[in-house]
Order: C-alpha cells, then sequence, then structure tokens
C-alpha cells in the first residue's frame, strides 16, 4: 500500500511539485539565514580564532568584546608575567589605522602589533614572505583578503582590474612607511577590513601616541597549571579579566547576540521561511488530501484502517519534506561552494542541517496531523455520493 | 438457498445539531446467497443508506443486520473494517479508479489490504482483468480507457479478493445501453460464481431483467419485493 501512497503523491504533479517547492524554500531560507547569521558571528571572533596558542587572554575587566579595546598601560603586562602559574606573557597591539592608498584615497584597516621577540599572535597561514621578515624595517604583513581587495592598487586603467600587493609594495599608514614583507590568511572579520600586522613596537609607533596602547596581553600557563585557577589568580593580583579562547569568544558573541540586531533580523528570516513553509506545504497538502478524499474513501471502505491510512499519509509527506530538505540543504551548500571567496559570511555546521531537518520535520508532521485529522474523520459513504 | 443478508426492522437516521433525518424506518428483508438482489425506488428513498449497512460502512440505529451471520451492529470499528475488507466488493457509480494507478494496481489495492504481496496482488489482478475481458489493458491508467472498460476494471477490483457480498450504487448508470448490458452480463458471467451475493443499487429500468428479485423502496420502507420486472409482485412488505 505505500507504493501505492507514493504514487497517489506523484501522480498529482502539480500538488507534488507545489508541496516539494514549498519545502525546498522553507529549507533553503532556513538553512541560508542560519549559516550567514553563523557566518557573521563567527567573522567576530575570528580574530580569536586565529590566535590558538595563549591559554589566557588577559584585558582591561570592562571589555566587552573583541573589538572593544580599552587598552592598559605597558607596564601591566610585567605585572602578569609576575603572576605565579604564568609560563610566558606577550603584548598584542589591536587597533585601527589609516591607510593612504597610491591613488590618493583612504582605507581604514585592522593593524594588529605583535611581540618583538617571539612574534606570537601572526597570522595563521603565510602565503608569501615569512613571519620573522617583521623583524625588517618597516615591515608588515597583509592579510590576503585585504592585499588582493581594498588595498590592491588601481589598473593603469579604470577597466583594467585592481592589482594585489606584493612583497617590496610600499604602504603609507598614518604618515608612516611600511614595506609588504608577507602575505598571509587570516579569518575575515566582522567589519571585513584589511589586517595588517606588524611589531607591536611598530604599531604603536604608526598609530597616534596614547598613555595607553597595550590592547591584550597573550599568557600560556606553565605545564600541568590549572587554567581557571591562573586566570582567577591573575584577577586577584593585577585586578585584570583573564579569559579563555573559548570564554573570550562566548563574551564577543554574546555582546553581538544582545546588543545588536543581527539575531532578531535574521530570526525573523528563519522565522518567515518557517511559517512559509507551514503555509505553502500545509495548505497544499491539505488541498490534495481534499482531491484525494473520495480515494481516501474508498480505501477506507475496502477494509483500510484508520491507521493503515495515517501511515500512507506520513509516507507522502516524509517522502516530500525529506526530497524537499534536502534539496533545500543542498542548494545553501552550494551556496556556501560558490560563495566561499565572495564577501558573504557563510557558515554551517552539523546544527544548521539538524535543525533544518527538525524544522521541516515539524512541518510535515504539522501538516500530516492536520490532514489526517480530516482522514480520520472521513465517513467512507462519501464513496457512494456521486 | 440459505439466507446471506438478514435484515430484521432496521432503522438509520442522520443526525444533526437540529435535525433528525430517517433514512431506513425498519426494513425488512433478506437476500439469499447466490443472488443478484436489485433495490430500486425514488431518490432519497433509503437505497443507498441500506447497502451501506449491509457493506458495514454505516451502522444503523436499532434493529437486526445479520450478514454471513454477523451481527453487523455488535461489531467494533476495527471487525467492521476487517469485514469490508474481506467480505464486501464495491461497485461505484463514478467508477472511483485511482486515477495515478494503472488497471491492474487499482484491482490490486483489496487485495494489498488483505495481506497479499504486491506481487501476488498484481500477479490476481491480472488474472480477474482477463476474466472482465481487459487482458490488454492492466497497464492502462483510468483516464486511457472508456467509461464502460472502466467499470470492467472496477468490476475487478470487486471480485479480485473472492468475496462474499459484493454491493453496488448504480453501476450502469453512467454508461450507453449496449455497455450497460455487457456489464450486467458481466456480472452475470463472473461475479456470480462461488455463490456470491450481489446487492445492486439502481434507477435504470434497463437492467431490472438481470436481477433474481427485485425490492421497491420508497420512504426508508421496502415497500414491493418482486421476482423480475416482468413478473407480479411476490409480496409486499408493509
Amino acid at each position: 500500500m505505500f507504493l501505492i501512497a507514493l504514487k497517489m503523491l506523484i501522480g498529482n504533479r502539480g500538488k507534488f511539485f507545489g508541496m516539494l517547492f514549498g519545502v525546498i524554500l522553507t529549507a533553503h531560507i532556513i538553512t541560508q539565514q542560519l549559516s550567514i547569521f553563523t557566518g557573521l558571528m563567527a567573522r567576530t571572533i575570528g580574530f580569536i580564532n586565529d590566535m590558538p596558542l595563549p591559554d589566557l587572554w588577559v584585558m582591561d575587566p570592562k571589555v566587552q568584546f573583541i573589538d572593544d579595546l580599552k587598552p592598559l598601560q605597558d607596564t601591566r603586562l610585567l605585572q602578569v608575567r609576575g603572576v605565579p602559574g604564568v609560563d610566558w606573557a606577550v603584548p598584542l597591539y589591536k587597533g585601527a589605522i589609516k591607510a593612504r592608498l597610491s591613488n590618493g584615497t583612504f582605507q581604514t584597516c585592522n593593524i594588529v602589533g605583535l611581540d618583538d621577540a617571539s612574534l606570537i599572535g601572526g597570522p595563521p597561514r603565510l602565503l608569501e614572505g615569512q613571519l620573522s621578515d617583521l623583524r625588517q624595517a618597516d615591515a608588515v604583513i597583509v592579510d590576503e583578503a585585504g592585499a588582493k581587495g581594498k588595498l590592491a592598487k588601481p589598473g593603469a586603467t579604470k577597466q583594467d582590474p585592481k592589482v594585489p600587493l606584493k612583497i617590496g609594495d610600499i604602504l603609507e599608514l598614518n604618515d608612516n612607511r611600511a614595506v609588504v614583507v608577507g602575505i598571509g590568511r587570516a579569518t575575515r572579520t566582522f567589519q571585513s577590513q584589511p589586517v595588517i600586522y606588524t611589531t607591536y613596537s611598530r604599531a604603536v609607533r604608526f598609530v597616534p601616541r596614547e598613555r595607553k596602547l597595550l590592547s591584550f596581553v597573550l599568557v600560556k600557563a606553565k605545564a600541568g597549571e590549572d587554567i581557571k585557577q591562573l586566570a582567577d589568580r591573575i584577577f586577584k593580583e593585577t585586578g585584570l579579566a583573564a579569559y579563555t579562547q573559548a570564554q573570550f569568544k562566548g563574551l564577543t558573541i554574546n555582546y553581538y547576540v544582545k546588543n545588536t540586531g543581527i539575531p532578531i533580523n535574521f530570526g525573523m528570516a528563519v522565522g518567515l521561511g518557517f511559517l512559509v513553509g507551514v503555509a505553502i506545504v500545509g495548505q497544499t497538502f491539505y488541498s490534495f488530501i481534499i482531491d484525494n478524499m473520495r480515494y481516501l474513501g474508498i480505501l477506507k471502505a475496502m477494509g483500510a484502517s484508520n491507521g493503515l491510512l495515517f501511515t500512507m499519509i506520513l509516507l507522502q509527506t516524509t517522502v516530500v519534506g525529506g526530497l524537499g530538505c534536502g534539496i533545500g540543504m543542498g542548494i545553501a551548500s552550494l551556496t556556501s561552494i560558490l560563495s566561499k571567496n565572495s564577501e558573504l559570511a557563510f557558515l554551517m555546521p552539523w546544527q544548521i542541517p539538524a535543525l533544518t531537518v527538525l524544522a521541516t520535520g515539524l512541518i510535515t508532521l504539522l501538516t500530516t496531523m492536520f490532514s489526517v485529522w480530516k482522514v480520520v474523520r472521513l465517513e467512507p459513504g462519501i464513496v457512494f455520493r456521486g | 438457498m440459505s439466507a446471506a443478508i438478514i435484515c430484521n426492522s432496521v432503522s438509520k437516521s442522520y443526525r444533526t445539531e437540529k435535525t433528525v433525518t430517517p433514512a431506513l424506518r425498519g426494513v425488512d428483508l433478506e437476500v439469499n446467497e447466490g443472488e443478484l438482489f436489485m433495490l430500486v425506488g425514488p431518490s432519497g428513498c433509503g437505497k443507498t443508506t441500506l447497502i451501506s449497512v449491509m457493506a458495514g460502512i454505516l451502522t444503523h440505529d436499532s434493529g437486526e443486520c445479520l450478514v454471513f451471520g454477523n451481527d453487523l451492529k455488535e461489531m467494533s470499528e476495527a471487525e467492521r473494517t476487517k469485514y469490508r475488507g474481506e467480505t464486501v466488493g464495491f461497485v461505484f457509480q463514478s467508477y472511483n479508479l485511482i486515477p495515478s494507478l494503472t488497471a491492474a494496481e487499482n484491482v490490486s489495492i483489496p487485495l494489498l489490504l488483505n495481506g497479499y504481496s504486491r506481487k501476488e496482488a498484481l500477479q490476481r489482478a491480472e488474472e480477474v482483468l482477463v476474466q472482465v475481458g481487459l487482458g490488454t489493458r492492466y497497464r492502462s491508467l483510468p483516464t486511457e480507457l472508456s467509461g464502460g472498460q472502466q467499470q470492467r476494471v472496477a468490476i475487478a477490483r470487486a471480485l479480485a479478493h473472492h468475496p462474499r457480498l459484493i454491493v453496488c450504487d448504480e453501476p450502469t448508470s453512467a454508461l450507453d445501453h449496449q455497455t450497460g448490458m455487457e456489464v450486467m452480463e458481466l456480472f452475470r458471467a463472473t461475479a456470480l460464481k462461488e455463490q456470491r451475493t450481489l446487492v445492486i443499487v439502481t434507477h435504470d429500468a434497463r437492467i431490472f431483467e438481470f436481477a433474481d428479485r427485485i425490492a421497491v423502496m420508497d420512504d426508508g420502507l421496502i415497500t414491493e419485493i418482486r421476482k423480475s420486472t416482468n413478473q407480479p409482485p411476490l409480496h409486499h412488505a408493509t
């Protein structure tokens, strides 16, 4: 009887494709919007992800997220180094700087100043040059997206493509000469600005002079040290907040979730996708059931139990749901692949497909219950009506 | 000849919140095994309600309806479903073939409902389609068949699972005279084998000659039972 149920479903092509379209649209909207939301959230913590080496990030206790910079005095670094259990502690500068491009325009960039001695915190992958090249005079490393995009040199004519920055090119950073010694690949940040890596001492020279310039202290715990206890000890002895990478990521994401309209906007899109799915699929399947009411009545008259009819309807909705969900997520995955090198923030961890399956499953279940209710109440005497 | 169906004072009313409409007002009737029995009468006289009760589709309010010794009123919903699946074959006025299924698949439905495998059911369906003269059309969709051919498929569907009772609602009303006669001949030739009982509701006077007996209904009662259209009534019911 299950094959009969499938033939009844596919036989009504208009309704079948209508329902399928509804589920595809729903699954696609939910997957895509959630993936873009996750992609954007991941970009907010991209800078933290790029620095897996330290155990703790030490900062002003009032810092709310990665870009909420409340610089410290350089002497704080020594205080942190003096806390028992700290293996090493290095300074990290993070700030914004204006780069003057060869056509005279300015581009705001993120500048990252690494510990002069260890160079801890450099780009996770170097495509050209070496990290140690930062020890050369005026040396900077530029991230790939910035080098090819916002910092690229204009072509000879307006029609010509931009020329990416390459090793040896000169940049003007806040009236300071900087020489590109490497191209690195960094995770895109939320603002998608170019990232320029240099040494800590050079970074604080490039940017306008302030009394406090130390953004973060990166700390490595001694072997066997309890990280949480060390964080507590740093706070107790220095008054500075110390977060693990996971805690700092959580703090940052939490800030964006609570203080920006991003979750509401995406939540509305996802909710709308779900409602569209319920409306299109529910309405079309209900209409399909109404169209087939006579035949379901015949099956009932010929001895099909309510349980069997329920199973047949469930099979029909499951097939539509499963197929639509798969295609919808497939299209979203294709978007992900095609947008890999674009500005689109798209990240699809396994939880998103799982959630999409859950949402389409819920639509399928609601649609089934809605239709089955009609079928259970169906009077088999309908078969004798002309 | 033993009785297949015995109805004693069967009554049935349709109820809404505000109204009660009596459809059967105490029907007394016996239909024999192997008999082709017709129910005739004006629209709304209760014919369809009566065959619905006999087929286990509707439950009567009072009285007794025994079909092959089974008291339908005493059956649970599940038992009635099983009874319909095993004992009753249906033929409808508008054929009611599922349009997306082939002739063979339509015929196989009662077999599948009775636990046949798909292969066995399709094999048996093809045999029955041969019996009704559609041996070459078993892969055709209903839309590819004429009205007469569709009704033959419907008859094959009613016969496939060897039911003891076949109920037909206006089986010839949508067919032309010639095709209607052919369908009735088919009923006589195939359906009455194996001591099957046929109860046919009809308005079509052209087919009365095929009946063993004809019951005339009016206003929820059987007013007359006669042996055939050409013969005088056997008795008058009150």
